[in-house]
């Protein structure tokens, strides 16, 4: 076969699995193909579709983030409360992406320059930051009030621009950015090399340290961002929420197809990737699955679609 | 003359486009030790990976102990009692002596469990003739490299081994532990015992062994008692060819000294000092372990030097990092382009443009039409073989991944070229390229560092050679006095001064 063709079809092979996916969905439930349920899908997979683009750029260069539950939570409780005491939510958005990028510099930082393991600084900083949550809400939720702010804000996560719901908007341009960077900058180049050969990446110059914590930097940013979203939404943030996103934001990356290992995927693979976590989801519900058996489906189907892929290759 | 514990007879071994080995014999008697030399690549390795079942032989045969011996794998060489200790020696930190040497073959107990007073008995047992003290039960991490190799012997003997291979045993051990190692030998001589021994240090071969086989170019040069043989002429045997028309060389007018190292001093290296004008190719020649990459990879700023100065068309230069040695006009291309050198999983554009990606973009927006257009530059100009700059690195023959990793390092437009064995592992055509490719970039004037570990390639190609002895210069040859035997006999650490008798 020719290698290109060859290409395009592995890449486009995800979506051809939504697609039919999706199809068998619609003959079992005649609720599922209806405007009102594909902007809800979407609207629910917004988040992780987010999140899992900060996860793809770190995946990419071989890390993992598994901080980006607890970053959400801290985030979002840090907009609920400036939001509740008045301030504006601008204000209150840009501190809490502030927050996140920090949390996911340091992350980097630490990795880096401390040469440790990606996964064991992050599940240390998730248990961190989670802990902080509990401690800056004293466990219970942070309403972000009823003033005309709480309004504008709530419309982060509510509200609908040219029709579309805001989050919807969102998580096209995070993905829209994400593909950019990676595809036409010089950070975007050197994410993809160092996952592929770290130390001849490093030998040909490029400071890796600050891509790393860069990728890292992104990641908590847009955990933040999706935490903002869902703060927005309910109006107040729960010191509990985003408990196992970073599993879902794995997911929808390596369902994506890119490698564990690095140096291979994109951010549109994470969002096929995300639709196919988030159809699954919608549909278990409409047809009335018990969330126990749909936890026991969405494990199978990750599982076989890894497996598939590997077949592939 | 004792009985022949191991012939080896007219093996071959051909690995896809090259003939490794090509009708070697090796004979081993019994109770005496076969010092196995040649240069670095001249087969001794594989041809001891046969004997040790990791590589199949190609042709020719073995008789060991009177029988033909078809060894099956490393196991099954054991089981015939040969056993192998590696350079790099196979032993796990973090488990016990005693667990080391019974590794997978642990004395069970009735009900299957492991028999852990029998296993550290029989550990100490065996330790003690080789004048080891410490508790069999202590972690392999504590002990010294010297104690580990008494380890590995002790794993041989437990394994019955009637056969013993040691790959450089002596290279990271102290005089000391040598010393003591050489009484080990002996006595393991007495038993009746038969060793292979490979080491570059002559002076060891005479000290303790009986013979000597040489190999050169994977091929059998001879075999002589050690008594009736001397160090100049075992010399004269590992390198003694002569310099085939294959190396381009070009005599042009040398210019001002371009780049100057004073006293450099890390870790690693010390006391370093050289000079490389313009349009001049410097060799550095040593045997494995000299510091020749150590010292290319320190001036390119990979690893920090404590002590001394760098000076580049005469300006001095700090290096910190692999990218201050880029900004100020050194590059470096890798021994190992692999793991080193390449990303293999991503295109040839990608490759040859990574380390100048910053110069082939807008700010952060990389230019794509900049960056295509160099790298076809690149491979019109070192001609690569490819359908595409798009296709992946991994795909390329190894010549042609080597100019890929070439061209990445002069798109960063450099002053001074170091090429670590820049012709390892790439078929000879490939060679011939590279060398005259070494010439345009000479008579543009850069300054070229080539490291290399074949010697006739140094003679071949460099004005000067400079030639590495355990971290330090131990001499710098011009053209016209370099040969094969003075390189050698600095690189196996003969300082220059006694040269000349």
């Amino acid at each position: 076969m020719n290698p290109k063709l060859k290409a395009n079809l592995s890449r486009f092979q995800s979506v051809i699995g939504l697609i039919i996916f999706s199809i068998i969905i619609s003959f079992l439930s005649d609720r599922f193909m209806t405007g009102s349920n594909i902007f809800n899908i979407l609207r629910q997979t917004s988040i992780n579709a987010i999140i899992a683009v900060g996860m793809t750029f770190v995946i990419l260069t071989g890390g993992i983030d598994l901080s980006v539950g607890s970053t959400f939570a801290f985030s979002g409780a840090i907009a609920a409360f400036l939001v509740g005491s008045g301030y504006h939510p601008a204000v209150a958005l840009i501190a809490a992406l502030i927050v996140g990028c920090t949390i996911g510099m340091a992350n980097g930082f630490i990795i880096t320059k401390g040469y440790l393991q990606p996964f064991i600084v992050t599940l240390a900083t998730m248990t961190i930051f989670r802990g902080a949550t509990l401690v800056f809400s004293d466990g219970k939720p942070i309403s972000a009030g009823y003033e005309a702010n709480a309004e504008i804000f709530a419309a982060i996560g509510n509200g609908y621009t040219f029709g579309i719901p805001n989050p919807i908007l969102i998580m096209i341009f995070t993905v829209g950015l994400g593909y950019f960077i990676l595809k036409h900058t010089t950070i975007g180049r050197y994410v993809y090399a160092i996952g592929g050969n770290e130390e001849a990446t490093k030998l040909s110059g490029v400071n890796v340290h600050r891509v790393k914590i860069f990728v890292y930097g992104i990641s908590g940013l847009l955990a933040a961002l999706a935490g903002v979203i869902i703060t927005a939404r309910l109006s107040s943030a729960q010191p509990t929420a985003g408990t196992g996103y970073e599993l879902d934001a794995i997911a929808a990356v390596v369902l994506g197809g890119t490698s564990l290992a690095g140096g291979i995927g994109s951010v549109l693979g994470t969002v096929v990737g995300a639709l196919i976590i988030g159809i699954l989801n919608n549909a278990l519900n409409l047809l009335n699955v018990s969330s126990y058996y749909q936890l026991l489906a969405k494990g199978l189907v990750i599982l076989i679609a890894v497996l598939l892929d590997r077949k592939e290759k | 003359m004792n009985k022949k514990v191991l012939e080896m007879q007219n093996v071959s071994k051909v690995f896809p486009g090259v003939k490794a080995l090509d009708n070697v014999h090796l004979n081993v008697y019994k109770g005496s030790v076969m010092a196995l030399l040649g240069e670095n690549g001249a087969g001794k390795s594989t041809l001891m990976k046969i004997l040790s079942g990791i590589y199949k032989k190609t042709e020719g045969t073995i008789i060991y102990k009177g029988k033909e011996l078809n060894v099956k794998g490393p196991k099954d060489a054991q089981i015939h009692g040969i056993s192998i200790i590696h350079q790099e020696l196979n032993l796990i930190d973090e488990i016990s002596i005693g667990e080391n040497i019974f590794l997978g073959r642990e004395p069970k107990t009735k009900i299957g469990t492991i028999d852990w007073k029998k296993l550290y008995k029989d550990s100490a047992n065996l330790l003690k003739p080789l004048n080891i003290d410490t508790d069999p039960k202590h972690k392999i991490k504590n002990l010294s490299i010297g104690q580990k190799q008494m380890v590995e012997i002790a794993k041989a003997l437990s394994l019955d081994a009637e056969l013993i291979i040691m790959d450089e045993p002596t290279d990271a051990l102290t005089s000391e532990e040598t010393n003591r190692l050489f009484k080990v030998i002996n006595q393991l001589r007495l038993e009746g015992k038969s060793i292979v021994y490979i080491s570059h240090r002559l002076k060891e071969i005479f000290e303790i062994c009986d013979d000597v086989t040489i190999i050169r170019d994977g091929k059998f040069i001879a075999e002589k008692p050690v008594t009736e043989i001397n160090e100049d002429q075992l010399i004269e045997m590992m390198v003694g060819r002569k310099l085939e028309e294959q190396y381009p060389y070009v005599d042009n007018e040398l210019g001002e000294v371009f780049l100057e190292v004073k006293n450099l001093e890390n870790h690693l290296i010390h006391d370093i000092s050289f000079q490389i004008r313009k349009s001049e190719i410097l060799g550095i020649a040593g045997l494995m372990g000299a510091g020749r990459t150590e010292l290319a990879k320190t001036l390119y700023g990979y690893y920090k030097y404590k002590n001394g100065q760098v000076i580049l068309d005469g300006k001095p230069i700090k290096i910190k990092s692999e990218i201050d040695a880029i900004n100020s006009g050194i590059t470096y291309v890798s021994e190992d382009r692999k793991k080193d050198g390449l990303v293999l999983g991503m295109s040839i554009k990608e490759n040859i443009s990574l380390s100048a990606l910053r110069s082939l973009a807008n700010g952060l927006l990389i230019n794509h039409r900049v960056e295509k257009q160099a790298a076809i530059k690149y491979i019109d100009q070192l001609s690569i073989k490819t359908p595409s700059e798009n296709q992946k690195v991994k795909n390329l023959s190894g010549g042609n991944q080597q100019k890929v990793s070439i061209s990445k390092s002069l798109l960063t437009k450099p002053k001074i070229l170091i090429l670590d064995e820049p012709t390892r592992g790439i078929d000879v055509g490939a060679k011939k390229e590279i060398y005259t490719l070494m010439n345009e970039f000479k008579t543009q004037g850069m300054g070229i560092l080539m490291i290399s570990s074949e010697i006739p390639e140094l003679l071949g190609m460099c004005d000067r050679i400079l030639v590495m002895h355990e971290g330090t210069v131990s001499g710098t040859l011009e053209k016209q006095e370099a040969t094969q035997e003075s390189i050698m006999r600095l690189a196996v650490g003969i300082r220059s001064d006694n040269n000349e008798s």
